[in-house]
């Protein structure tokens, strides 16, 4: 049963990737067949997408049947599982505006989202006895999905930045559009350095004191960079360039960091290859391949908060004070997983208000949705990984 | 204050409003239309009155803006107490100034003079949620009245301008008012018609969605505060020993006070062979908890119990507490917490002659409750001159205890006999056995008992209903308001022309499939997109 998990998993990812393609085939430019053009290659996109979920939800199913809980219990279980509710939002979206545009960047989102899960271990795992009750299902399916809806409003309002900022001049915004652009290169980079280093099978020890005093062995699988606050590296490998400052004292901090580190250089690489290859701007590049309407692209954005606010409410707040109440006998304890769900919140309802109330229609509002993305994948990762509390399980 | 202004319809409005409430026509000069929809350009306090004190804190708290960076500051605020860990979740036994800049640096210590270590408690954090909650009453009183009262007086027959302004508009001529209005109930629409015209409304009541998840989010924030009243919330720690009985804190009332047994407390790993979880369990060190376990029975004091008398229990019931699955009982709940494993309990020593190897007999300590003195017959006895549960040399390198538990055990026996009927002194611990060196006696270990114990969690919680119901009206509300849109539409007869104009607070893309589809149905114009002001 694992085995088919896996391999429906993988399937979908294929697929995934392939329906980007078809989407991006339906916005090619060609002269004279564009509208049949466009229909017949958005419709297969469309399709593509449908059966790719269709195989994602049948890799949840086994992986549930084969562990005897909802695989939602580990970082990649509950990445691998945001990355299937953003292709379901997408669909969502797509059936109501019909728009190939946002398949060309929010399936290929979602791969990346894929991806980065499946760097992490992706054993089954038991559940510990904080993580036995029927609310881990409902709480993270839930949360999740209105997470996938929300990055649809990224998606969109992304779009309609490349789509709208003025690249004939550098600016502050053709700046910020390029740093966006490059974060998500960067995932790419964490993805070809961690399969890269892992392929070689490169490894290099280290001896450090722990908080204890004791000696503890700290293994890197990437040539380290940034070395462990204190302790002598064991053999001749690449020596740390710098150790990793000691305030930072998260599980595995340094091994973190330095990972970090070759992300953003693996990223930086890529970056300057696109724009070697480009020979300007990425946003530039892809300003002229998109054709949608900036009205209809603020309109999905809005639509995305304000049907996946709601949901994130429900399942990321409520469902969690509820389960939180009967697990850990207080419905709000401020945990920092707790604390950034709130802080989630509290943006997307200063966004709502902003909008309803402040009319912040169309840039404003596409900037405050990449903003809110990258609340919610901090909370995804940085609090799961960097600061310490109850959720720290993965 | 009771003036009003007569518009051309013959409506009566409130003083301060801008559009008529009955048909929409511009009661100021300078008004812009559309943007003035948002709150039926009715008459809002805020809009109004300026000049007094409580004028301006209204208005003041009515502002959206100051709500939106109430919202902000709290946000982050809340971000910043995550930097490092809260005082709650550092170390209990570790003193928080001097914690913060040793494992931190500079910037831990910064946060900790900022108040930040302790921020979610702090006066200045609660001052925020304080300010934030009467900024949500002030602006939903100063527009959700208004906004009530507008919508509920709205005619059918709205004014030239008014029509003129809004976002969608068309002419046309020759229409059948009938198939429109067919048409637009077929669209679910709620048509009304005066005079030859038509006004279609569709999800009035999502205009209401923001009010109710506000009366929502009060109700929550109030049911938070009532927390700090005495009688509505116990939170207290409950350590039992196994096999042992202990009064539940907080429980005591005049129906008498309960008791609670721990029977057992189980801890359950994961096995490593398993194999649907092997290659998890096996890429870890050490082992997994599987179950953490508490077999309680709980009893209660009969009603005229008298404090410090011995209680007379009577067996409530019994359960098992496990994590996720707490224990309950009249208003109380008990939540498996924490636990201990192999707490010394009991030790035993033999008094020993040193010449002989002799034994003249053993005791048992107690080590939650010693005796002074245990006599061992025939002139051998053993007196507890000090003891120490929990033995470290202070800062004078003097013997003393850390607090009251037995973790390292340590004691300054007397032994008397008949040969030594002045007694010899030894300090006894674990691994240690100092005495002057004369001595002809010493006390040899024989044995140690160990005792499992449990924590848990004692909690009443009479807010969570208030809670609860704030979560569920917030929820309603939020959803009413984001899933639903106001919808209007109106039809006007103008000197031989149809007029038809349309407004939605939200979703404008739905609105048009609307429009499209009734002038595709109909003879009427499509209905065309101004360019509006706010983008």
């Amino acid at each position: 049963m694992a085995e088919i998990s896996s391999t429906l998993l993988y399937s979908a990812f294929i697929i995934y990737l392939f329906s980007t393609l078809f989407f991006a085939m339906s916005i090619s430019d060609k002269k004279g067949k564009d509208a049949v053009h466009t229909k017949k290659w958005g419709k297969i996109g469309f399709i593509s997408s449908c059966v790719g979920f269709a195989a994602q939800l049948g890799y949840f199913i086994t992986r549930w049947m084969a562990s005897g809980h909802a695989p939602v219990s580990n970082l990649f279980e509950f990445t691998t599982f945001f990355g299937m509710m953003m292709v379901l939002a997408f669909i969502i979206l797509y059936i109501i505006y019909r728009t190939n545009g946002l398949g060309v960047f929010a399936m290929p989102i979602a791969v990346l989202v894929i991806a980065y899960a499946s760097m992490f271990p992706r054993d089954i795992s038991p559940l510990i006895p904080a993580l036995q009750s029927d609310w881990l299902k409902i709480h993270v399916t839930t949360a999740a999905l209105g997470e996938g809806i929300l990055a649809i409003s990224f998606v969109s309002g992304l779009i309609y930045l490349i789509r709208t900022v003025d690249q004939t001049v550098s600016s502050k915004k053709t700046l910020w559009l390029e740093i966006i652009l490059y974060s998500l290169i960067a995932v790419v980079g964490f993805i070809f350095v961690s399969i890269g280093f892992k392929g070689v099978g490169y490894e290099t020890t280290f001896e450090m004191m722990d908080d204890n005093n004791q000696a503890v062995k700290v293994v890197y699988d990437m040539p380290a960079i940034a070395g462990p606050s204190n302790g002598e590296q064991l053999d001749d490998s690449f020596g740390p360039l710098f150790r990793t400052p000691s305030w930072m004292n998260g599980v595995d901090a340094s091994i973190k960091l330095n990972t970090f580190i070759w992300s953003l250089l693996a990223g930086a690489a890529l970056y300057g290859l696109l724009r070697l290859i480009l020979r300007k701007r990425i946003a530039a590049a892809l300003q002229t391949k998109v054709k949608m309407k900036p009205d209809l692209l603020d309109e999905i954005s809005y639509r995305a908060v304000a049907i996946g606010f709601p949901i994130f409410t429900l399942g990321a707040l409520i469902f969690a004070m509820i389960w939180a109440q009967q697990a850990w006998s207080r419905f709000w304890g401020w945990d920092p997983k707790e604390v950034w769900a709130l802080i989630t919140f509290l943006f997307y309802a200063a966004f709502l208000h902003l909008r309803l109330s402040r009319g912040w229609h169309g840039e404003k509002s596409a900037w405050l949705c990449v903003l809110g993305f990258w609340i919610i994948t901090f909370n995804l990762i940085a609090v799961n990984l960097v600061l310490v509390g109850l959720h720290s399980y993965a | 204050m009771m003036q009003t202004i007569t518009c051309e319809c013959g409506h009566s409005n409130p003083y301060g409003t801008s559009l008529c409430q009955a048909c929409g026509k511009p009661l100021k000069q300078d008004v812009e239309i559309l943007s003035s929809m948002r709150y039926e350009g009715s008459a809002r306090r805020s809009q109004t009155y300026k000049q007094t004190l409580v004028d301006k804190i209204w208005n003041f708290f009515s502002s959206v803006k100051v709500g939106v960076w109430l919202i902000v500051i709290i946000l982050v605020a809340a971000a910043i107490g995550t930097i490092f860990p809260q005082e709650t979740f550092i170390p209990p036994n570790v003193d928080p100034a001097t914690h913060y800049e040793s494992e931190y640096g500079t910037l831990g210590l910064i946060y900790y003079l900022l108040g930040f270590h302790n921020l979610y408690g702090s006066w200045w954090f609660i001052l925020l949620l304080g300010m934030l909650g009467l900024s949500i009453i002030i602006a939903s009183l100063d527009r959700g009245i208004p906004l009530y009262k507008a919508l509920k007086t709205q005619r059918v027959t709205r004014h030239d301008q008014f029509m003129k302004n809004q976002r969608l508009f068309s002419k046309s001529s020759d229409v059948e008012l009938d198939e429109i209005k067919y048409t637009l109930e077929s669209l679910r629409y709620k048509v009304r018609e005066e005079n030859g015209n038509l006004f279609a409304e569709k999800g009035r009541f999502s205009r209401w969605g923001a009010y109710v998840n506000h009366v929502g989010l009060i109700i929550f924030l109030t049911g938070a505060m009532l927390r700090f009243f005495p009688g509505m919330y116990v939170d207290d720690i409950l350590w039992v020993r196994e096999g042992e009985k202990a009064s539940i804190p907080g429980t005591s009332s005049e129906e008498g006070q309960y008791y609670l047994e721990n029977n057992d407390f189980i801890l359950e790993m994961y096995d490593k062979e398993e194999k649907k979880f092997n290659s998890a369990l096996s890429s870890v060190d050490g082992e997994v908890a599987k179950n953490y376990q508490s077999n309680v029975t709980l009893y209660k004091t009969k009603e005229n119990h008298t404090i410090g008398a011995e209680p007379e229990l009577e067996k409530v019931k019994s359960g098992e507490i496990r994590v996720n699955e707490p224990f309950k009982f009249d208003s109380f709940a008990l939540y498996q917490t924490d636990f201990k494993l192999n707490e010394f309990y009991k030790m035993s020593f033999e008094l020993e002659e040193k010449a002989t190897g002799n034994k003249f007999g053993k005791l048992t300590v107690d080590l939650h409750d010693p005796k002074k003195e245990y006599d061992l017959g025939d002139g051998y006895k053993v007196k507890i001159e000090e003891y120490f549960p929990n033995f470290v040399l202070n800062d004078q390198n003097q013997p003393s205890t850390v607090n009251n538990l037995p973790d390292n055990p340590a004691f300054v026996f007397s032994m008397y006999s008949p040969k030594t009927p002045e007694g010899e002194k030894a300090f006894v611990g674990i691994q240690k056995n100092i005495d002057s060196g004369e001595n002809q006696f010493k006390m040899t270990f024989a044995g140690i008992e160990t005792k499992d114990l449990t924590a848990l969690t004692v909690r009443k919680d009479h807010t969570l209903w208030i809670i609860a119901l704030g979560g569920i009206i917030f929820m309603i509300g939020v959803t009413q308001g984001l899933y639903w849109n106001y919808r209007r539409i109106w039809i006007k007869q103008n000197a031989g022309e149809v007029w038809a104009a349309a407004h939605t607070n939200k979703n404008w893309y739905g609105l048009k499939k609307d429009v499209e589809f009734l002038s595709d149905k109909t003879n009427l114009t499509p209905l065309e997109e101004k360019e509006t002001a706010s983008k």
